[in-house]
């Protein structure tokens, strides 16, 4: 039963300086229902945009994006995007419906798993890095997503905050098990938190890699497991991802 | 833990302690001389008045005020809310039918191109063309006179909110889409609130010139209002009754002013404060 089925033929960017851009030249793969999916490839490829179009944003492509009718997502941009004249808890109640007390139960249970319900009442504008992009992710798992997209959420952290973040997310995806395609340039992260690793080349960008990463959540928390699995990973997909392995 | 927090928060009031005194001394100061650049005013009028030697063409400010209150007492307080009602008639509606023209016109630009020319030609047509034509057209009314006034001030809020609407975040656009947010909710919560400094400025430069017109309209076509009272003393030179109209014109511009728009905006940014 396929969740998610992408299949980008081409896309080109418009661009009046530079003329028409292949960006995307064939990217076609499908989800299975609560499957996490990692895409990966060099800085330029086109990964964000993929995320785009598979959420909608973007409609001017060749090719068909599937995925149920009406179906809710959750995205978590690479900038957390918040309304930063709204409280933490008020930008999650933007995109609930509902009645009140239920509404309130559900950001109050939300922001406890990301760990951020004593900043329940403050403005966005007040946030750190690290807690904008929890409460992002919060935003995002909120609704229930049928399909929840991620675009790096956690570049541009400190070392220790962006490793606390990614075992956070790894306990969040675990227990809700939301359909998820994750965008990441870091072959570690992808290795610990994904089950799949699609890997795109250089634009105009093709996949050219679709690996399963068979590990177990105790396996995904130990870094020596993490680190040999990654090595092995630069060694069959290295070259093509030249540049994003650090 | 807690011993480390509250540790840090004696160190911010320690630091924070004496800038704050000195702030609220320094506040002070621009009062005081606000207070007496006013009284220099009124010590240049005195001066005036007395050079003038005629109580009739330049009146003291004693004078003046003795008839303020005079008119406090009789028919001022109406034709003041008169103008009133007239000055926020028309500024709402300038305020509602211009925001729209602006977000529409800054958010598609075939509006914008279509619509540009047509702003151009309202922003330069003059106040008393649109309020005579109005009179003629509409017929000596209250409508019309609110309607002149609102179109004299819609092409200026349009201008400011088209602004506005060009620099509003494509990314927060794109964040509402994904999540879904109802459009209503959507202009309130997302749009809104980064429309607001153009709305604010909007108003504030709004406000100003739309006291202004309605006393114009008022004089040329209505039997109430301060300008129509204005036009009354004009007939007979009356000096002083025009200086207590003003005055009493200019407090409640003031008032409104400090009691309500200055609020407002603390009370809008408040994100915005550091604490």
């Amino acid at each position: 039963m396929a969740q998610l089925l992408v299949d980008i033929r081409a896309k080109h960017f418009r661009e009046p300086a530079q003329g028409r851009k292949h960006v995307l030249d064939g990217v076609r793969f499908a989800l299975a229902a609560g499957e996490r999916v990692a895409l990966t490839g060099p800085s330029g490829c086109g990964k964000t945009t993929v995320l785009d179009i598979v959420a909608g944003l973007d409609s001017d492509f060749e090719g068909r994006i599937e995925r149920p009718p009406q179906s809710h997502i959750g995205y978590v941009f690479q900038e957390p995007r918040l309304l930063p004249w709204r409280t933490v808890a008020d930008n999650l109640r933007l995109v609930l419906e509902g009645p009140r007390e239920q509404v309130d139960a559900r950001i109050r249970a939300v922001l406890a798993e990301v760990e951020l319900l004593e900043e329940a009442d403050t403005y966005a504008s007040h946030l750190s890095l690290g807690m904008a992009r929890r409460a992002a992710i919060a935003r995002a798992l909120v609704i229930e997503p049928d399909l929840l997209l991620l675009d790096e959420p956690f570049v541009s952290l400190d070392a220790p905050t962006a490793g606390r973040l990614r075992l956070l997310l790894l306990e969040l995806l675990e227990r809700h098990r939301p359909t998820t395609l994750f965008v990441t340039h870091d072959l570690r992260e992808a290795v610990m938190i994904a089950e799949r690793l699609i890997v795109l080349s250089p634009p105009p960008a093709r996949l050219v890699a679709d690996l399963p990463i068979p590990l177990s959540p105790a396996e995904r928390r130990r870094e020596e497991v993490v680190e040999r699995l990654r090595s092995e990973l630069v060694d069959t997909v290295g070259d093509l991802v030249m540049g994003a392995v650090p | 833990m807690r011993g480390s927090v509250a540790r840090a928060l004696d160190r911010h009031q320690l630091t924070t302690g004496r800038p704050a005194a000195e702030a609220a001394r320094g506040a002070w100061r621009p009062a005081a001389v606000a207070l007496l650049s006013l009284l220099l005013l009124v010590g240049l009028w005195q001066l005036l008045a007395w050079l003038a030697g005629n109580a009739r063409l330049m009146p003291p400010p004693a004078l003046v005020l003795a008839r303020l209150v005079a008119e406090l007492a009789d028919e001022l307080p109406f034709h003041l809310g008169v103008t009133l009602a007239r000055v926020g008639a028309a500024f709402a509606i300038a305020m509602l039918v211009g925001s729209a023209i602006g977000l529409a016109m800054g958010r598609f630009v075939g509006l914008d191109r279509l619509g540009g020319p047509w702003l151009v030609f309202f922003l330069n047509l003059p106040a008393l063309v649109t309020i005579v034509l109005c009179y003629i057209w509409i017929g000596l009314t209250e409508t019309a006179a609110v309607v002149a006034v609102a179109i004299n001030k819609i092409p200026n809020v349009a201008v400011t909110v088209r602004e506005g609407a060009r620099a509003l975040d494509p990314r927060l656009e794109a964040m509402a889409r994904v999540f879904r947010i109802p459009p209503w909710r959507r202009l309130r919560h997302v749009v809104l609130p980064q429309l607001y400094p153009y709305l604010a400025a909007a108003a504030r430069s709004g406000l100003a010139l739309v006291w202004k017109i309605v006393l114009v309209v008022e004089l040329l076509g209505r039997p109430s209002g301060v300008g129509f009272q204005i036009a009354t003393f004009f007939q007979f030179f009356d000096v002083a009754g025009i200086l207590a109209y003003a005055l009493a014109f200019i407090a409640v511009v003031q008032a409104i002013e400090w009691l309500l728009l200055q609020p407002l905006e603390r009370a809008a940014g408040r994100w915005r404060s550091s604490s």
